[in-house]
């Protein structure tokens, strides 16, 4: 009846474990009785669960990745802790089948639970605000998206109190993966978590390609478009031509567990070094897929924060295509040490290197947009001068690990997991950060507190410097990745330094969320009334903050790059005149749907059937979603119509508001 | 405004040269053989090229933004511009230039240190296979027909040539002060050449994730005088059980932190038949499915 499913998938003897997973039920009970308690289910249901307003979803995207940023963090702290103390054997206090659970979850669930969504969150919000359209090409597809992404990053947390999660490490390389060496239902929840919110990514990038390349407001030629817009059209390209790979590798190995195929087995023809191409092939673009729209993020600060427009905005955009392109034929560098030959060995270095080239320039070029501007040293361009700064290192270190010689002596080590978490941290969550301190009073209509911003990134940034310099040097000592325990003392020192940091993003992390709360606490007093509080450059900051579900009352009719500061410069009287004698048309947006919520609830159900072999709720979830797509085919009404008197008068105001608010 | 945090890198950086300048590291700073020795000058080469390029960098980032604050009046605001054709020149050419003379290192460093090439040697290599096994190393030495687990003996100042292969998961072969790590996979096999240049003790580890032994699976690798080696040979020869059919059995069962230990004959072919499953009927068959086969044909008629 329950297939593999009985009580003993509960941990009941693994204290670890059943404090973990209660304080996790725990808190998310005490969110439920909360938001039940003051009665804001219909609230929530009707504004966001089945919303499918862009803004609403980038925001959702974005909470679903601070909270998975929490619970990979805990995983780094309890690694940490671990390697800190775990000199000899049978030292520390983690069991190496729960160390090896915690290092697989932690990178699982740091690149597709929180980077993935944290970008495509910012991406969602800013990049139709930024293009001057009122949503994305396909609403409800988005919010399909988002929910299948939350549906994965469900499973991945149900594994904490329902069976185990893999412990092959975050890409579950074969042969380990496979049925013969991973028994359990671990690499089951990976493979469904990962395929489930695989398919929602997907989903994401040809929804912002699509609305890209043909939803732009009136005037924006691609020549005319934000660099945000152009890192995310890469990215979402990218997202487009990656994830199938992924899809089709996690596929195949899934095929391998659940019939006894063998594709990547010992035996049977199989080949597990097929596995590893397979898996680069997807992985190499998809850290371009996470710091490309963090490039954009920066482009865009740097500039605004700068009071000048981007340096060399032709070559930041042809950098950035070059980047996208050449991401996809480096892959190999990530297995020069399987013994490809000398001249593949040598042709994938050269390769690796040359992408070096166009990320070169465009850290001179935000240098040169700094060159002759004001700058002004708010939260975001902290994060992203700080950026700046330890990119350099990180993509240094990168180049060097591209040397197919130095590789073969730094594959794997601690030297490479700092490289890593140097690109990945220095890169994408400090250009992550800079987007959500950047864009936040444009979503919620407050600023946030400047002071705990700023405290956060100094944590942030001296943290990551303790927790990962140390790990460099413990590289070129010889001490590879993933150890549960160790017999060389002489690393230890440095182990709990770079623990020491972990203690200081710990801060860091803290800084964020006391930030949130003082910020929600205070907001009367931070009020956005212009819409513009950083005196922006690009469309998103000429609507009201928050902005309507509309966008735009009147589409804005581009004549230039930085399209919102040249309309500014415009003489005041001219501009008002202008505003006056707008002509306002009715809108027609899209009617909010259930789609996305209920396909997700099925998509958990098939997944957590599929892992635990109990077919007949296959079966049901599978018939469930078919029937929760057919009912959305059939729909009748798909828009609501929203009158020209309504948005004038809600358009008038906002102009209202900005006259009075900016100064002349 | 990075002031601080700038000096945690630096005193880090400057702390990584001392302990690097002072050896005895043990790990890849430490190399005691040419692989490693050349690697290594490959590896401080490619950093200080990039070092040129990059401290400036940063140091120029910092003080363009430091300079250009809002709040330095002596600074020039010059808020339309936004291009320079000689500066874009300039910022493309420095990275390229640099990459081509790291991909030139890369390219030609890569050919020379390809792990199956022969190293240059008055003496005829010693072979010895290699095979990982859950979770232990065994080393075979097919000339001399004797086997040795988690303990590996070379003659110093000769080349060793290493086959390699897993009956079971992947694994990396590595002895960081020798150089050259390379991964051991199923029904694969993989070549590797170093040389310890002076007789000593050296760690070896795995370096690919293989489960829950993965810490343990350690080795020693041993180089002796030549003579030593011998007589070290001669006495393995002695000693311990033979590696036949219902031994490797034993060992392929999964263990963890093995004593060392020596076989003092092997049965011939093992190392081909484990690299190649199902070829040796003498062996347990792993593989109950298709044996007999290393890349199946659709034509052929699985047994």
């Amino acid at each position: 009846m329950f297939g593999k499913l009985s009580w003993s998938a509960i941990p009941i003897n693994e204290p670890i474990d059943m404090i973990a997973a209660g304080l996790m039920i725990l808190a998310v009970l005490c969110v439920l009785a909360w938001v039940t308690m003051k009665g804001y289910w219909p609230y929530l249901w009707r504004e966001w669960l089945t919303s499918v307003d862009h803004k609403r979803i980038g925001v959702m995207y974005v909470v679903l990745a601070l909270v998975m940023l929490l619970r990979g963090f805990t995983d780094a702290v309890m690694m940490r802790l671990q390697q800190a103390v775990s000199v000899g054997p049978d030292a520390g206090y983690l069991p190496p089948e729960h160390y090896n659970q915690i290092f697989s979850a932690h990178g699982t669930i740091m690149i597709f639970f929180m980077a993935m969504p944290f970008v495509i969150g910012l991406m969602n919000f800013a990049v139709p605000l930024q293009l001057g359209i009122r949503d994305v090409a396909f609403p409800t597809l988005n919010s399909v998206s988002l929910w299948l992404t939350a549906s994965g990053i469900l499973l991945t947390n149900i594994s904490l109190v329902i069976g185990e999660f893999a412990r092959t490490g975050w890409l579950a390389y074969p042969p380990l993966s496979e049925l013969k060496y991973s028994p359990g239902v671990g690499v089951d929840y990976y493979l469904w978590a990962l395929q489930i919110s695989g398919v929602g990514t997907l989903l994401s990038g040809i929804n912002l390609a699509t609305t890209i390349l043909k939803m732009r407001a009136p005037g924006m030629s691609y020549m005319r478009m934000p660099v945000f817009c152009w890192t995310a059209l890469a990215s979402n390209l990218l997202i487009i031509a990656a994830f199938p790979v992924l899809t089709a590798t996690f596929a195949m190995l899934l095929l391998d567990r659940y019939l006894g195929m063998h594709f990547f087995t010992n035996d049977g023809g199989g080949n597990p070094m097929m596995y590893v191409n397979l898996i680069w092939v997807w992985g190499h673009p998809e850290v371009y897929i996470l710091i490309l729209p963090c490039f954009g993020v920066f482009s865009e600060v740097v500039a605004t924060f700068s009071g000048k427009p981007l340096f060399g905005y032709r070559s930041m955009v042809a950098a950035t295509m070059a980047i996208c392109i050449l991401s996809f034929i480096v892959w190999l560098h990530h297995f020069f040490t399987m013994g490809a030959g000398a001249n593949v060995n040598g042709f994938f270095g050269v390769m690796t290197m040359i992408i070096a080239v166009p990320t070169g320039v465009k850290v001179y070029n935000w240098m040169f947009t700094m060159y002759g501007g004001r700058v002004r040293f708010n939260a975001p361009i902290l994060w992203s001068v700080g950026f700046m700064v330890t990119f350099v290192i990180g993509g240094m270190t990168g180049v060097l690990l591209a040397v197919p010689p130095a590789d073969f002596i730094l594959h794997n080590s601690l030297f490479l997991i700092a490289h890593f978490h140097n690109v990945i941290i220095g890169g994408v969550v400090f250009g992550a950060l800079a987007g959500y301190m950047y864009w936040f009073p444009k979503a919620f209509g407050f600023t946030l507190d400047e002071g705990w911003g700023k405290v956060s990134f100094w944590c942030w940034f001296v943290g990551f410097y303790l927790a990962f310099m140390p790990l460099y040097y413990l590289g070129m000592l010889g001490m590879t990745r993933r150890l549960q325990h160790y017999d060389n003392p002489g690393w230890q020192p440095w182990l709990i330094v770079a623990a020491v940091g972990v203690a200081f993003i710990l801060a860091g992390i803290l800084a964020l969320i006391v930030q949130l709360v003082v910020s929600i606490r205070t907001r009367d007093h931070r009020r956005d009334h212009t819409g513009d509080p950083w005196h922006g450059r690009t469309l998103e900051w000429s609507t009201p903050s928050p902005p309507p579900a509309w966008n735009f009352a009147v589409l804005p009719q581009v004549e230039r790059e930085d399209a919102y500061w040249h309309m500014k410069r415009r003489a005041r009287e001219e501009r008002r005149a202008a505003a006056e004698a707008l002509a306002y048309a009715p809108i027609h947006m899209p009617l909010n749907s259930p789609t996305g919520f209920i396909t997700a609830f099925f998509a958990v159900v098939t997944g957590f059937a599929l892992i635990w072999h109990i077919w007949w709720l296959v079966i049901l979830g599978l018939v469930g979603a078919l029937i929760t797509t057919l009912v959305f085919a059939w729909r009748d009404e798909s828009e609501f119509e929203i009158p020209a008197d309504e948005l004038a008068r809600i358009d008038r105001a906002h102009q209202q508001a900005y006259w009075a608010g900016s100064a002349p | 405004m990075a002031r601080p945090a700038t000096a945690i890198a630096l005193a880090a950086a400057l702390g990584l040269a001392l302990s690097g300048l002072t050896g005895c590291s043990g790990g890849i700073l430490d190399p005691q053989g040419p692989v490693a020795a050349q690697e290594l000058t490959i590896l401080w080469d490619s950093l200080g090229i990039m070092l040129a390029i990059v401290i400036p960098t940063i140091l120029a980032t910092l003080g363009v933004a430091w300079w250009f604050r809002a709040g330095n009046t002596r600074a020039r605001y010059r808020p339309d511009w936004e291009y320079s054709g000689r500066i874009e020149m300039v910022v493309w050419a420095i990275p390229a230039m640099t990459v081509l003379l790291l991909g030139g290192i890369g390219w030609v460093s890569s050919r020379d240190l390809d792990p199956p090439k022969p190293l240059p040697a008055d003496t005829p290599p010693v072979t010895v296979q290699v095979v990982s096994l859950d979770w232990k190393w065994l080393f075979i030495y097919p000339d001399q027909n004797i086997a040795s687990i988690n303990h590996l003996v070379v003659p110093a100042g000769a080349p060793v040539s290493f086959q390699l292969t897993s009956d079971g998961v992947m694994n990396s072969f590595f002895v960081p002060q020798l150089g050259s790590q390379i991964y051991t996979m199923p029904g694969m096999i993989t070549r590797l050449n170093l040389q310890a240049d002076r007789p000593g003790r050296y760690s070896g580890i795995s370096a690919q994730f293989s489960g829950a032994g993965f810490p343990d699976m350690l080795f020693t690798l041993e180089a002796l005088p030549r003579d030593a080696f011998d007589s070290w040979v001669a006495n393995a020869r002695t000693q311990g059980e033979a590696l036949d059919a219902p031994a490797y059995a034993r060992l392929t069962q999964p263990s963890r932190a093995d004593r060392p230990r020596t076989f003092r004959s092997v049965m011939p072919g093992l190392f081909d038949a484990v690299a190649n499953p199902g070829r040796n009927p003498a062996l347990p068959q792993t593989n109950p499915h298709w044996p007999g086969h290393e890349y199946p044909s659709l034509n052929k008629d699985p047994k």
